[in-house]
């Protein structure tokens, strides 16, 4: 095996007597989609906060590339080429569904204390921003508003706006929330055209969206982690059938 | 469906962005601007041929508050920094000409660089400490430094401490004193009005402009794809500072007069009422918020020692009924503003 990409070691955090991230250590290999599932409250949302900066964790330790990144925030590990997705869909509603793509390859290319050339006007931003939107299907909706979108719509722009960012690994967190049948084959496709070009950590709650797509699961469970393996051996696994899947199946 | 539509058209001329703010599209409120500017400019006319040379004074008392409405929607309606000290630049720009000149030094070049360097130093140490709270908190923080220069300068007694200081004279350009002549400060003025608006639209849609407005819709977002609020939101608190500190050397020059009340947290209130007056986030609405305030406040002070009580009345019906002030009024009325 490779070096992993993204090494997480004995990761914890808690909030009050809630335990939320329990001991977490588990390697991402390059190129690998990832998934973690689990029951609702498992602390999986928690975990890619931790993953991508947005909450300090209180114990363990993050290695993205061989840098220890535990101590950067959300800005420094995106610039590191750790990008994420949000659960709840973030995007700039009051801008065009361009100019979120955009704003996002302007984070990485030169500075932006520039204050009077226009941004629109800026055809190397709007050609990366429109690649991005491209790979997701949405560069027909460039200049529509993002807050005019359809829901799933706005979860590939959310997806979009990742890939805009240039980074080599992504954190998706549910990004089939909330979408319909339709909506999910499209965003499913999307990532398992993803897989051959970046390193996913992809939490979801659809396990036919999750086995089919991953290359590897991980089960967590009141935040520990209870299996880590291929999705046919996590599938099998009597801590998993009893913990979570049981529940499905039943 | 009819939306679609909408967009499809608004998309057509490609590369240019369709305005981010609905209520104003881009290249209406451009047209708007020259519009009301060129308006502007035969005002001394207008003035000459009605015989009312008090009309020249009174508008250029509202372009002076346009500069400072201008700056502040700026950081209010782009970067969500409610400032509740604004007027603590206004009154030391006001401050930076009136010391100046109590000493001799009427150059109005001179003073507007002390004004800048002076108001530029104040916003970044105040900004810097105000960013790092949020909400209600910095607006109280905001309040709090604007006091704290309010009663710096009552305090101030060789510049005339809570009595304020009369100017001599206005300010001269270049060793002149043609800024003595009304029409000539009005244009002025108007110029300087004109040049602020075009430099803070260039800068709302630069680069720049685009993180500090994408910082104000959602702060997480940005943050996740690199941009920290805090440099950006700082540096336009800069720039709205040092605009507002010009705002108050002509403000100085209008009144011949500086006193400390040109920085009391009411001065701030009502500067964010004329914010709020004219259409937040829309640059364009600064001048006629001004007008509307100052004209409303001249108005029912005529009917009642109590007029502020029918200016709260009329604030609560323009933020009921036209949401966007009355640019937003206008834009909605006259076809979205579309050019």
């Amino acid at each position: 095996m490779n070096e992993p990409i993204l090494r997480i070691e004995a990761l914890r955090k808690s909030f009050g007597a809630l335990v939320v991230t329990d001991d977490v250590s588990v390697d991402i290999e390059p190129g690998e989609l990832h998934a973690i599932i689990g029951p609702n409250g498992a602390g999986k949302t928690t975990l890619i906060h931790q993953l991508s900066g947005s909450l300090k964790s209180d114990a363990g330790t993050v290695t993205f590339r061989g840098r220890d990144i535990t101590g950067l925030g959300m800005v420094e590990r995106v610039r590191l080429g750790l990008a994420r997705s949000f659960q709840i869909t973030s995007i700039l509603d009051g801008f065009t569904v361009l100019e979120n793509a955009a704003m996002a390859v302007q984070a990485r290319s030169g500075s932006s204390f520039r204050f009077f050339r226009q941004a629109s006007g800026e055809t190397a931003l709007n050609e990366q921003a429109m690649a991005a939107l491209a790979k997701v299907g949405l560069d027909d909706r460039a200049h529509r508003r993002a807050g005019s979108l359809s829901h799933g719509e706005k979860r590939q722009l959310e997806i979009a706006i990742a890939l805009a960012t240039n980074a080599g690994m992504l954190l998706l967190d549910e990004p089939l929330a909330g979408t319909g049948r339709e909506e999910s084959a499209v965003l499913v496709d999307l990532m398992a055209s993803l897989k051959s070009t970046h390193t996913i950590v992809l939490i979801e709650h659809d396990m036919e969206a999750v086995f089919s797509l991953a290359d590897r699961v991980s089960v967590l469970v009141y935040g520990r982690l209870i299996a880590t393996g291929r999705p046919e051996e996590v599938r099998n696994d009597p801590d998993v059938r009893a913990a979570y899947l049981g529940e499905e199946a039943a | 469906m009819n939306a679609d539509a909408e967009n499809a058209a608004a998309a057509v001329p490609t590369g240019t962005a369709p305005g981010r703010k609905p209520l104003v599209a881009r290249g209406g409120a451009n047209l708007a601007a020259l519009i009301m500017f060129g308006v502007l400019a035969l005002l001394p006319v207008l003035a000459g041929l009605i015989d009312d040379p008090f009309l020249v004074v009174t508008f250029t008392r509202v372009l002076v508050f346009a500069i400072a409405v201008l700056s502040l929607d700026f950081i209010l309606g782009y970067g969500a920094m409610v400032s509740f000290g604004h007027a603590a630049f206004l009154g030391l720009g006001a401050y930076a000409a009136a010391i100046p000149a109590a000493h001799g030094v009427t150059d109005l070049f001179l003073q507007v660089a002390i004004a800048a360097v002076a108001c530029g130093l104040f916003a970044l140490v105040t900004g810097a400490i105000s960013l790092r709270t949020r909400g209600v908190y910095f607006i109280m923080i905001t309040l709090a430094f604007g006091q704290m220069a309010y009663f710096f300068m009552t305090s101030l007694s060789a510049y005339g401490g809570d009595d304020g200081i009369t100017l001599a004279t206005r300010s001269t350009v270049l060793g002149s004193g043609i800024l003595e002549n009304d029409v000539v400060f009005f244009y002025v003025v108007l110029g300087t009005v004109a040049a602020s608006y075009a430099v803070l639209r260039a800068i709302i849609g630069s680069r720049f402009g685009r993180v500090l407005s994408g910082t104000r819709e959602n702060a997480t977002r940005m943050q996740a794809i690199g941009f920290p609020p805090f440099p950006y939101q700082l540096t336009a608190y800069v720039i709205a500072g040092i605009i507002a500190g010009i705002a108050g050397v002509l403000l100085a020059n209008q009144t011949e007069f500086v006193s400390p009340a040109y920085m009391s947290w009411q001065r701030s209130g009502e500067l964010i009422v004329m914010v709020v007056l004219g259409g937040m986030g829309t640059m364009i609405g600064a001048v006629p918020g001004a007008l509307a305030f100052l004209l409303l406040e001249e108005w029912l002070a005529y009917f009642s020692e109590h007029w502020k009580l029918g200016l709260g009345v009329i604030l609560v019906l323009i933020v009921l009924f036209t949401r966007g002030g009355i640019a937003g009024f206008v834009s909605k009325y006259l076809g979205g503003g579309r050019a």
